[in-house]
C-alpha cells in the first residue's frame, strides 16, 4: 500500500504536527513533563490511532475494541495530545496536564481518562497487561487486537523479557508492539548506560516478529503494522527508529530534555518550528 | 477433628467456580500442583496460563485479563506474589482497581522446613497499604471455599491468603461468609480475642483454657482484614475493655495494628499482640515453628491475663 502524496499521508502529516504543537505546550504549561520521548513517539501513535485501529471516540469502552497500552507511561503528552486531537476529550483539558485536580495525570490513569486503556507508569508493566490482554481477545475470539509502545530505554527490565516469552508462547499474533528506539535515557546514551543491543536478534531469539523500520516514516509505519498484522503465529515487534525530541531543533538528539519542560520563550521557538 | 489445608479449598472452589462461570482464568507461576490450581487447569486447559518462574508477568499478565472482562485468579506462594511482584500488584493492579484475584499460598510461618525466605510475615501489611486492596485471610477450609466463591463475585483487587498445611475445620458447612463482616465464635466479657487465620483455632483453645480460670473471653474471627469490621470490633472492645490479637504475621504492619489504627482512634483499649516478633523464622515443621516462635494458645491465654491487669 502506497501512501505518499495521498490525502492521507497529508492528514497524518498535518495531525502529527498538531500533536507536537500539543506535547510542547502540555509540558511548557505544566513547567514539567517528558517531551523528548513523546516528540519521538508521535508517527507511531498517530498512525495506530488515526489509521490503524478499531476504536470509538464516542465509546471509549466498547467491548469490542483494539487496546494500547503505553508501557513507556512517562510520553503521556504524546498519548494526551493524541487522544485530544482524536477527539476523546476536549483540547483545552491538556492545558491541566499534571496540575492539581486535573484529569490528566502525569502518568495514564485508565479509570479517569476518555480512551486511556491501561494505567502505567512503572515501567516493564505494560508488555505483560498487553500480553493478558491478547490473551482474553484470543479466548473469546473477538478478532480485535492490541497494541503498546516500549521505550528502549524500558526494555532493560527483566519483566520485559517474561513478558516476551509469555506472549511468544501463548503464539499471540494479535499483539503488535513498537519498540521507540531513540537511543537516549535519562542519564545519556543508551549503549553507556546499559547496552540493549542487539535488539533485533534478541526479539528474534524470543521468537518475535521483527521489523526495523523509520518510526519517523509513516509509509513505513504503514508497511510495517499491515505485515504484522498478517502473522497470525507470532507476537510482533516493530523497532521503530526514532529521534528523541524529534522536530525541535534545540531537543533533538538530546537528553537532556528527557523530563524537562520548556521556558516560554523555547516554547514559542518550538512553536515557530511546528508552524 | 476434621482438617483441610485452605489451598485445598481454594483448588476445589476454582473448578466448582470454572463451571458456573466462564469469565474465570486462572494463572499461575509454575507452582500449579502446590497452589492446587492444577486442577483448573487440567479440567479447563483453554482458561489456565502457566506463566512459568516469572511473578511479574503473572500479576500483569492477570491485570491485562482482567482489563479486557476476565476475572483472574493469580496464584503463586504469598511471598513471590505480595514481596517479589509488589511493583506489579501496586501499579498494574491496584492503582487502576482491575478485577484480579491474588491467591497466595503457603503464607506464613507453617510453609515450615523450606525456612525464611520462603515464609510470608509482611504480606498482610504489605497489601493493606495498597489503596483499593481488599485482604482475606480464611481460618479453614470451609471458609477459604467460600471466600473464593465471594471473591468471584466481588468486583475489584483482592488478596486472598492462604496456608500449605492441614488446619482444622472450625465452621459447620451451614457457614456462610461475608466480606468485611468479623465473626463471633464465643462471646465473651472479660476480654476479647481477635484472630484470624490459623490462629483462629488457637484462640478457640485459649478461651476454653481461660474459662477453666474463671476468664470469660470473647473471640472474633477477622477473616477480612481490609476492610476491617470496625463496629464489631469497637462494640467487643467496649464491652470487654481488654484485647489481644493473635496472627500468623509480624506483630508489625498486620492484623494487630489494623485492629490498634481502629480502636486508639474510637475506643482506646489495652492490647496484647501475638505474632510474629518482627524476626525472620528459620527450618522446622510447622508446629515447631509456632511454638518456637510463640503462636499458640498458650501464648494467647499468657497475653490475655497481661492485658487484663491493664484494664
Amino acid at each position: 500500500m502506497k501512501y505518499e502524496n495521498s490525502e492521507n499521508l497529508t492528514q497524518m502529516t498535518e495531525a502529527a504536527k498538531s500533536i507536537r504543537r500539543h506535547i510542547v505546550n502540555m509540558v511548557t504549561d505544566a513547567k514539567s513533563g517528558h517531551p523528548g520521548g513523546s516528540l519521538s513517539a508521535v508517527e507511531i501513535m498517530t498512525a495506530l490511532y488515526f489509521q490503524t485501529m478499531d476504536v470509538d471516540v464516542d465509546n471509549p469502552q466498547k467491548e469490542l475494541r483494539d487496546r494500547f497500552v503505553l508501557s513507556k507511561g512517562h510520553a503521556t503528552p504524546v498519548l494526551y495530545g493524541t487522544l485530544a486531537e482524536k477527539g476523546y476529550f476536549p483540547k483545552e483539558e491538556l492545558t491541566t496536564f499534571r496540575k492539581i485536580n486535573t484529569l490528566l495525570q502525569g502518568h495514564p490513569d485508565m479509570k479517569e481518562i476518555p480512551g486511556v486503556d491501561m494505567s502505567s507508569g512503572s515501567l516493564g508493566q505494560g508488555l505483560s497487561v498487553a500480553n493478558g490482554m491478547a490473551l482474553a481477545q484470543k479466548l473469546d475470539n473477538t478478532g480485535k487486537r492490541v497494541y503498546t509502545l516500549l521505550g528502549d530505554g524500558e526494555v532493560q527490565e527483566g519483566q520485559i523479557w517474561e513478558a516476551a516469552m509469555t506472549a511468544a508462547h501463548y503464539k499471540l499474533g494479535n499483539l503488535v508492539a513498537f519498540l521507540d528506539f531513540n537511543g537516549l535515557q535519562i542519564d545519556g546514551d543508551i549503549n553507556n548506560v546499559m547496552s540493549p543491543s542487539p535488539l533485533k536478534e534478541k526479539w528474534e531469539a524470543f521468537n518475535w516478529h521483527v521489523q526495523e523500520i523509520d518510526g519517523h516514516c509513516f509509509e513505513e509505519i504503514f508497511d510495517a503494522i499491515e505485515k504484522a498484522n498478517k502473522i497470525t503465529e507470532k507476537p510482533s515487534i516493530i523497532i521503530a527508529k526514532t529521534v528523541k525530541g524529534k522536530g525541535i531543533s534545540f531537543m533533538e538528539n538530546n537528553a537532556g530534555w528527557h523530563g524537562s519542560a520548556p521556558s516560554e520563550e523555547q516554547r514559542q521557538q518550538a512553536l515557530k518550528e511546528l508552524e | 477433628m476434621k482438617e483441610m489445608a485452605t489451598r485445598e479449598a481454594y483448588g476445589n472452589a476454582l473448578v466448582e467456580l470454572g463451571e458456573k462461570n466462564k469469565d474465570i482464568v486462572v494463572l499461575d507461576a509454575d507452582l500449579s500442583k502446590s497452589t492446587k490450581t492444577a486442577g483448573f487447569g487440567e479440567r479447563y486447559p483453554d482458561r489456565f496460563f502457566n506463566i512459568g518462574i516469572a511473578e511479574a508477568d503473572l500479576v500483569g499478565t492477570a491485570a491485562g485479563l482482567a482489563a479486557a472482562g476476565k476475572i483472574p485468579f493469580a496464584s503463586t506462594f504469598a511471598i513471590f506474589a505480595t514481596g517479589r511482584a509488589y511493583d506489579q500488584v501496586r501499579n498494574s493492579v491496584c492503582y487502576p482497581r482491575l478485577n484480579v484475584k491474588l491467591a497466595a499460598t503457603h503464607a506464613g510461618i507453617t510453609v515450615g522446613e523450606d525456612g525464611a525466605t520462603h515464609q510470608a510475615l509482611e504480606d498482610i501489611a504489605l497489601m493493606r497499604a495498597i489503596p483499593n486492596m481488599t485482604v482475606v485471610v480464611p481460618a479453614d477450609g470451609i471458609e477459604a471455599k467460600q471466600a473464593i466463591e465471594v471473591a468471584a463475585e466481588y468486583d475489584g483487587p483482592m488478596y486472598i491468603r492462604l496456608g500449605r498445611s492441614k488446619v482444622p475445620v472450625l465452621n459447620e458447612d451451614s457457614y456462610k461468609f461475608e466480606l468485611g463482616k468479623g465473626v463471633v465464635l464465643k462471646e465473651g466479657n472479660d476480654v476479647t480475642i481477635i484472630a484470624t487465620g490459623i490462629m483462629v483455632g488457637e484462640a478457640l483453645k485459649a478461651a476454653k483454657e481461660l474459662k477453666a480460670d474463671g476468664v470469660d473471653a470473647e473471640v472474633i474471627n477477622i477473616h477480612t482484614i481490609k476492610p476491617l469490621d470496625k463496629e464489631l470490633l469497637i462494640s467487643s472492645a467496649t464491652k470487654t475493655k481488654a484485647v489481644v490479637t493473635a496472627e500468623e504475621h509480624n506483630v508489625m504492619g498486620g492484623l494487630g495494628s489494623a485492629v490498634s489504627e481502629v480502636l486508639s482512634q474510637n475506643q482506646a483499649t489495652p492490647m496484647e499482640m501475638v505474632g510474629v516478633n518482627d524476626t525472620f523464622g528459620e527450618s522446622g515443621t510447622p508446629q515447631s515453628l509456632l511454638e518456637k516462635y510463640g503462636l499458640t494458645a498458650d501464648v494467647i491465654s499468657d497475653k490475655v491475663r497481661k492485658v487484663i491487669k491493664k484494664k
